[in-house]
């Protein structure tokens, strides 16, 4: 379903308690989460949440009026593919194994990763990009085995010049 | 001027206009109730017998206002036993503030002696909720609470405030009541837009709903379907809106809803929604509902439009100003196939109707109670109810002179409420209270009868009384082969006993004459009085629209007498 994949962007009040408050609507009005990242934003008042999710048209809809409703959102966007910067981080840790070993620098040199520990057994890759990149990576590692896998969600931004919370 | 926070509370109640507030105190709220003791010649407090009555009452003081209703409790059980009734101020939209108490700061998540997480259990069912752990913020807090409570689409929020909060001191200056958030107001094209399917439609049919029911559009909606040669139907929470006195009128529709509003309304080819959300109980098989018209939304939630029905012209505004504007501008229409037509289904209706007053004999049916409480109630009397077979009957039956006088709770359908509800609709307006409750709900919350002696409340109760829990029957009857799982209330409970036993008056009537007597002299007493009133336990809802079913499936005619009724 990557077609139905979306992202949405959201300014809330920076207390506590507001997450809780967006995560249990969509808990509430069954709507499931791919990913959420959380964090300060140019106005220390605000946090931004961005959220990837599927779903169809209603969903979407239905998904923003819904927060739209909850105090203490300000703003809502759906960020559209085509004008938007998608970035996520993953870390990985894999098996390694002395035959694997050129193959795998290989991919992490053609993918612009980084080697960022590294024993005689195992490394831990740190990878940064589109999502769909990050995707591809984790294919490519499979056959070497992975040990675990810790990814931050999407951070996004619209390209251009505007700040959402002020546009 | 320095105040206490537990002062700051009750100013902030009286600035904000509160006059009465319903409430029981506890460990946590003791400061709280030391201020309201303060200024008991500024606010009245109602003691309830549990809190759950209180927040029913005030959800019942609001029903029957537009005033935003106060309820108070303590912390933990206190604060837990408000919940069923922000529930259901939430599901129906009705404006509450309910404020509870709190272990001080410091014990705060220790899992304390009487300490809930009552901001985290009310998040869903709550408009907003505030968790106040600083003494400078409790005014602005409270404020605020009133204003989200009341603006747009109305609704409960909470306030818990921590024991060391009440007890700190901060500067406190009255403010004025701030103007609710406003609403946009519609376009001039959305405007043009729904003028012109209004004047392009044949079949109109004008549909009202409980965010319809406050806004006193009553007449002008009957102007507005005079000119437009329309009909008007209503939801459940919309009734009372419009007077039921009038011929354009064709009552309730959906699941329970009059056969002609409810015809009328599939036969239709244009629906003017105002305030309504087409809920699955209106609508019945979403995919088979109004297949035939199109579908105006008027509503001030933006997440309304489109939720359940997908409609061809929806409009979030300032209800009554976009209502207003679109009635000025359309055209005067004559429609007289739709008035044959229409007239048709209302001779149809009439004739179920007298069958059924001919198959009741001089039996006390439920048609024969509401036709005598309709008679002998006094002018400007709440009718309230409980939830069950005994609330649809009201709906079906009940004639209302005014808006906010049907107070029942719709959406949640709580079975308890009544009592709570109508001893706040009674504090609230001084009208005469009529209470139709059933032997079952009335089981739930009955301590109240308590608190309706205490204050002498001038309520007539009538327990419509057929020893089963009637409407969990009718679907046992109708869909699982008549196995009445639980469903028989074995009870030796003799309610004019109970009444008597709690300070009230007692009655009981089993036919019409009786009824007619017992209601007459109740309406007399000072204080509470309960009418114990026996009715068949087979006495079915009708029409009814199978639960998940269209309006093809609907159910006109049951016969009670086998155990198999010959449902179509």
């Amino acid at each position: 379903m990557p077609n139905n994949k979306f992202v949405i962007a959201v300014y809330v009040d920076n207390q506590f308690g507001v997450l809780t408050r967006v995560t249990s609507m969509f808990t509430r009005r069954g709507f499931n989460i791919d990913a959420l990242t959380v964090g300060e934003t140019e106005d220390p008042a605000y946090s931004r949440i961005t959220i990837s999710l599927s779903g169809d048209g209603y969903a979407r809809e239905q998904l923003i009026n819904q927060m739209k409703k909850l105090f203490n959102v300000k703003k809502v966007e759906v960020l559209e593919d085509g004008e938007c910067i998608k970035r996520e981080l993953m870390l990985i840790k894999i098996n390694n194994k002395p035959e694997n070993r050129s193959d795998i620098h290989f991919a992490v040199d053609t993918y612009r990763a980084k080697v960022v520990d590294y024993t005689t057994d195992g490394m831990c890759i740190e990878v940064t990009g589109d999502p769909i990149k990050i995707d591809a990576f984790v294919e490519l590692m499979k056959p070497f085995g992975i040990i675990e896998i810790c990814r931050t969600g999407i951070v996004a931004l619209e390209r251009g010049t505007t700040s959402l919370l002020t546009k | 001027m320095k105040l206490t926070g537990a002062e700051i509370i009750i100013k902030t109640l009286i600035e904000q206009g509160v006059t009465d507030v319903f409430g029981y105190p506890g460990g946590q709220v003791i400061n709280i109730y030391d201020a309201l003791y303060k200024y008991r010649d500024q606010i009245n407090h109602v003691l309830t017998a549990h809190e759950q009555g209180a927040s029913h009452a005030a959800d019942g003081y609001s029903r029957a206002t537009g005033k935003v209703g106060v309820c108070i409790a303590t912390s933990g059980p206190g604060a837990t036993n408000l919940v069923t009734g922000i529930a259901t101020a939430m599901l129906d939209s009705i404006p509450m503030v309910a404020i509870t108490g709190n272990v001080p700061c410091s014990l705060i998540g220790k899992d304390s002696f009487q300490e809930i997480d009552i901001t985290g259990i009310t998040l869903p069912i709550t408009k907003h909720n505030y968790f106040v752990n600083d003494v400078s913020k409790l005014a602005d807090s409270i404020r605020e609470a009133f204003r989200i409570a009341k603006s747009g689409r109305p609704g409960p929020v909470l306030v818990d405030v921590p024991k060391d909060v009440q007890v700190a001191t901060y500067e406190f200056e009255e403010e004025p009541i701030p103007e609710k958030f406003p609403l946009p107001l519609a376009k001039e094209e959305q405007i043009a837009q729904a003028v012109a399917m209004l004047n392009a439609a044949k079949r109109p049919y004008i549909y009202i709903g409980g965010g319809a029911a406050g806004l006193g559009l009553g007449q002008e909606i009957i102007a507005l379907a005079e000119k437009l040669d329309a009909y008007i139907g209503c939801t459940f929470m919309g009734l009372s809106a419009v007077n039921g006195d009038c011929d354009r009128f064709l009552g309730m529709q959906g699941m329970h809803g009059h056969y002609a509003s409810s015809m009328a309304q599939k036969e239709s080819d244009l629906i003017l929604g105002i305030g309504v959300r087409f809920s699955d109980r209106a609508t019945g098989k979403v995919s088979a509902y109004a297949k035939g018209s199109k579908v105006i939304q008027l509503d001030p939630d933006f997440s309304e439009i489109n939720k359940n029905v997908t409609v061809d012209l929806g409009i979030v505004a300032d209800v009554k100003d976009a209502f207003r504007r679109i009635a000025a501008e359309v055209g005067k229409q004559e429609h007289p196939e739709w008035r044959a037509a229409v007239g048709k289904l209302q001779a149809q209706e009439a004739r179920f109707d007298s069958e059924q007053r001919e198959r009741a004999g001089e039996k006390l049916v439920p048609r024969r109670l509401f036709d005598i409480i309709n008679a002998k109630k006094p002018p400007k009397t709440v009718i309230a109810t409980d939830v069950g077979q005994h609330q649809m009957w009201t709906a079906q039956y009940a004639s209302f002179d005014g808006p906010r006088r049907f107070v029942s709770s719709g959406g949640l359908g709580t079975m308890g409420f009544g009592m709570g509800a109508a001893i706040g609709a009674q504090v609230a307006t001084k009208d005469p209270v009529v209470l139709i409750t059933g032997d079952g709900s009335f089981g739930m919350n009955l301590n109240e009868l308590a608190t309706a002696v205490t204050y002498q409340i001038p309520l007539v109760i009538v327990i419509v009384n057929n020893g089963v829990l009637g409407m969990v029957r009718q679907w046992q009857t109708l869909f699982f082969g008549g196995r009445y799982s639980n469903t028989v209330l074995e009870r030796k409970t003799d309610f004019v006993k109970l009444a008597e036993a709690f300070g009230a008056v007692g009655m009981t009537a089993s036919t019409p004459a009786e009824f007619e007597q017992a209601f007459t002299d109740a309406l007399a007493i000072q204080g509470p009085v309960v009418i114990d009133t026996y009715i068949d336990k087979d006495e079915f809802v009708l029409p009814m629209l199978p639960p998940g079913g269209s309006i093809e499936d609907i159910i006109t005619n049951v016969d009670t007498k086998g155990e198999k009724p010959n449902a179509k």
